[in-house]
């Protein structure tokens, strides 16, 4: 067969050689650091994918709590509004009612005031009108009272319209 | 410094493509200087010396008219005693006979005979030589370029490896072999061989794989070097696949051979001698497989070019110089695919002798 | 009539030339079907390939 006519032995004890020494020339001195350095490279690529992936669920997490907080600080700012707006209306009525009072009081005051001087004028006009019906009784009683007789009918008479007013 | 890398790949490519035009044409020159040759009969003489081995490196010039340029290569043989000298003695004695240690060596169809003084060489009947041939452990064109190739991937995957310590990022080379060795580990050993074992036998698969297509890509230049397209070579690498296999058999692999489980006794009787046949069926199918293709290869190719010279007309060599171009560029790829499927199956053995079957069926 | 051992060559060449050709025509069909699935079916196709393939080159040594 021209198989084995072709075989050479020596190409054949060479062969294996080179080829064994190759073998382990390489699986010490390149394959090992080649694979090694992959497989490491890989492992660096796998691990800085899941930090990533930590990264974006931290990041996640803080603006959900980001947005949570906001959600508070929205919520207390509308708190303090009311409460603002409540203090207000309150002062507001506070201040009416008060000045109502006030008024009320002031009003009274000077009710009781004009009465006061109502009374005062009251008075003093009793006391004018005493004085004035003196004047004029005492004019009367200069001119009639020298008719006697006629003094007590005229005294009658004056006190008669006294009483009627 | 990236175009300077790409030239070198360009020049690389270029080399392959014009693999076997110097062949071609040494032997149109043949056939002007000795007319008494057909073109036919080059062409033969041709393929034969390129697809064989040799004991120089022949780069071209034709050896006849004595503008050959080779160099030679060491000759070391065995007949009960060492011998050594060098290729280039043939050509320098009378009778191309070298003398050594009181023995006498001619050098006939790139084959050494023990000869007399004279140079004699006896045939049978058929014209085979029957002079008693001494085992040749010379370091031929073969063997040369073997080293060749084994010094090219110490150099290569030394410096990746360096610059890998350096650091994690690939660059420049490693950049381009990077993608090789992950297809090696992913699509190769870690399938077939499966997760748990697949690392112990990464450097056997990366080294294989890498020795066969460097080999076959420099078959492919016009150096004429026929390494993977020699039998002893794709023999010494199934041997090798063959050894790794039965020594990392576990007892399922085993059983599976000698006492199948799962079926009747008589087919167990029936399957032990088939099973221990495929065992070696399958390495050497990996040597036959790689050795016809590559020699399938280089012989059309060759073959082809011949064309080129055998057809007069400028027509005929052009669609023949097509057809060169095309089937190189088929070579290229075959190159690969050969690397790759030795690879494979050498995993796909590892992986059936380190598998454990939880299941018995 | 003795039939020349080129004659099983071209025998052996045209067998093994329709194994490959069916064996490739399948795997294109299985991927058509299950895309996703190529890289199985490729590697399946390849090993199936080369089996015949070494069957074949077997064969024609051995008629050589």
């Amino acid at each position: 067969m021209a198989l084995l006519e072709d075989f050479s032995v020596g190409l054949f004890f060479w062969q294996l050689l080179l080829f064994i020494v190759l073998l382990l020339v390489l699986r010490k001195y390149a394959w090992k650091p080649i694979l090694g350095a992959v497989e490491e490279r890989e492992q660096s690529i796998e691990d800085s994918l899941a930090s990533a992936e930590k990264a974006r669920e931290e990041m996640q997490r803080l603006q959900s709590d980001n947005e949570r907080i906001l959600a508070e600080a929205r919520a207390e700012r509308d708190a303090i509004l009311k409460e603002a707006r409540e203090i207000k209306d309150k002062m507001i009525n506070d201040a009416k009612s008060e000045a109502g009072s006030q008024a009320e009081k002031i009003i009274a005051n000077a009710k009781e005031q004009i009465q006061n001087e109502k009374m005062a004028a009251v008075t003093d006009l009793k006391n004018q009108v005493a004085e004035m019906s003196i004047e004029i009784a005492e004019l009367v009683l200069g001119k009639e009272l020298s008719a006697e007789g006629k003094q007590g009918a005229l005294v009658k008479e004056q006190l008669d319209q006294f009483k009627l007013n | 410094m990236q175009i300077k890398r790409f030239g070198f790949f360009a020049f690389l490519f270029a080399l392959s493509l014009t693999a076997y035009a110097g062949d071609g044409h040494d032997s149109h020159e043949n056939h002007e200087a000795h007319g008494e040759k057909s073109i036919k009969e080059q062409i033969k003489e041709v393929k034969e010396h390129h697809l064989k081995d040799s004991h120089s490196f022949h780069l071209w010039g034709d050896h006849a008219k004595g503008n050959s340029v080779e160099f030679p290569l060491p000759i070391i043989l065995w007949d009960g005693q060492l011998h050594f000298f060098w290729s280039s003695e043939f050509h320098h004695n009378a009778n191309a006979v070298v003398e050594s240690k009181g023995s006498h060596f001619r050098l006939y169809h790139s084959k050494i005979y023990k000869t007399e003084a004279d140079g004699e060489i006896i045939y049978d009947e058929d014209h085979h030589a029957l002079n008693e041939k001494p085992i040749d452990f010379s370091i031929t064109k073969t063997v040369f370029s073997t080293i060749l190739v084994g010094l090219l991937m110490f150099w290569m995957f030394r410096s990746i490896a360096k610059r890998y310590t350096k650091d994690l990022v690939p660059r420049g080379l490693s950049k381009f072999i990077e993608p090789l060795i992950i297809l090696v580990r992913d699509d190769i050993a870690r399938p077939n061989i499966g997760e748990k074992n697949y690392k112990r036998y990464m450097p056997y698969l990366l080294t294989v794989f890498f020795f066969i297509w460097i080999a076959n890509l420099i078959g492919q230049t016009p150096l004429g070097i026929n390494i993977t397209g020699n039998i002893a070579v794709t023999f010494g690498l199934a041997l090798i696949t063959f050894f790794i296999t039965q020594f990392s058999g576990k007892k399922d692999y085993w059983a599976h051979i000698f006492w199948m489980p799962g079926v009747p006794y008589l087919m167990r009787l029936v399957l032990m001698p088939i099973e221990i046949l495929g065992l070696f069926v399958k390495p050497f199918s990996l040597m036959i497989r790689l050795y016809a293709n590559i020699l399938a290869g280089h012989t059309v190719i060759i073959s082809i070019i011949g064309l080129i010279f055998v057809f007069g007309a400028w027509g005929a060599k052009g669609a023949f110089f097509g057809l060169t171009f095309f089937l190189s560029i088929i070579e290229l790829l075959v190159a690969f695919l050969q690397a790759y499927i030795f690879t494979m199956l050498s995993a796909l053995y590892f992986g059936s002798a380190v598998e454990e079957h939880d299941e018995h069926h | 009539m003795e039939i020349p051992a080129i004659v099983g060559a071209g025998l052996i060449v045209i067998g093994a030339g329709m194994g490959i050709g069916r064996i490739g025509g399948s795997a294109m069909e299985a991927i058509a079907r299950q895309p996703e699935a190529s890289g199985k079916i490729q590697t399946a196709m390849i090993i199936a390939a080369a089996l015949i393939e070494g069957i074949g080159f077997a064969a024609l040594f051995a008629v050589n």
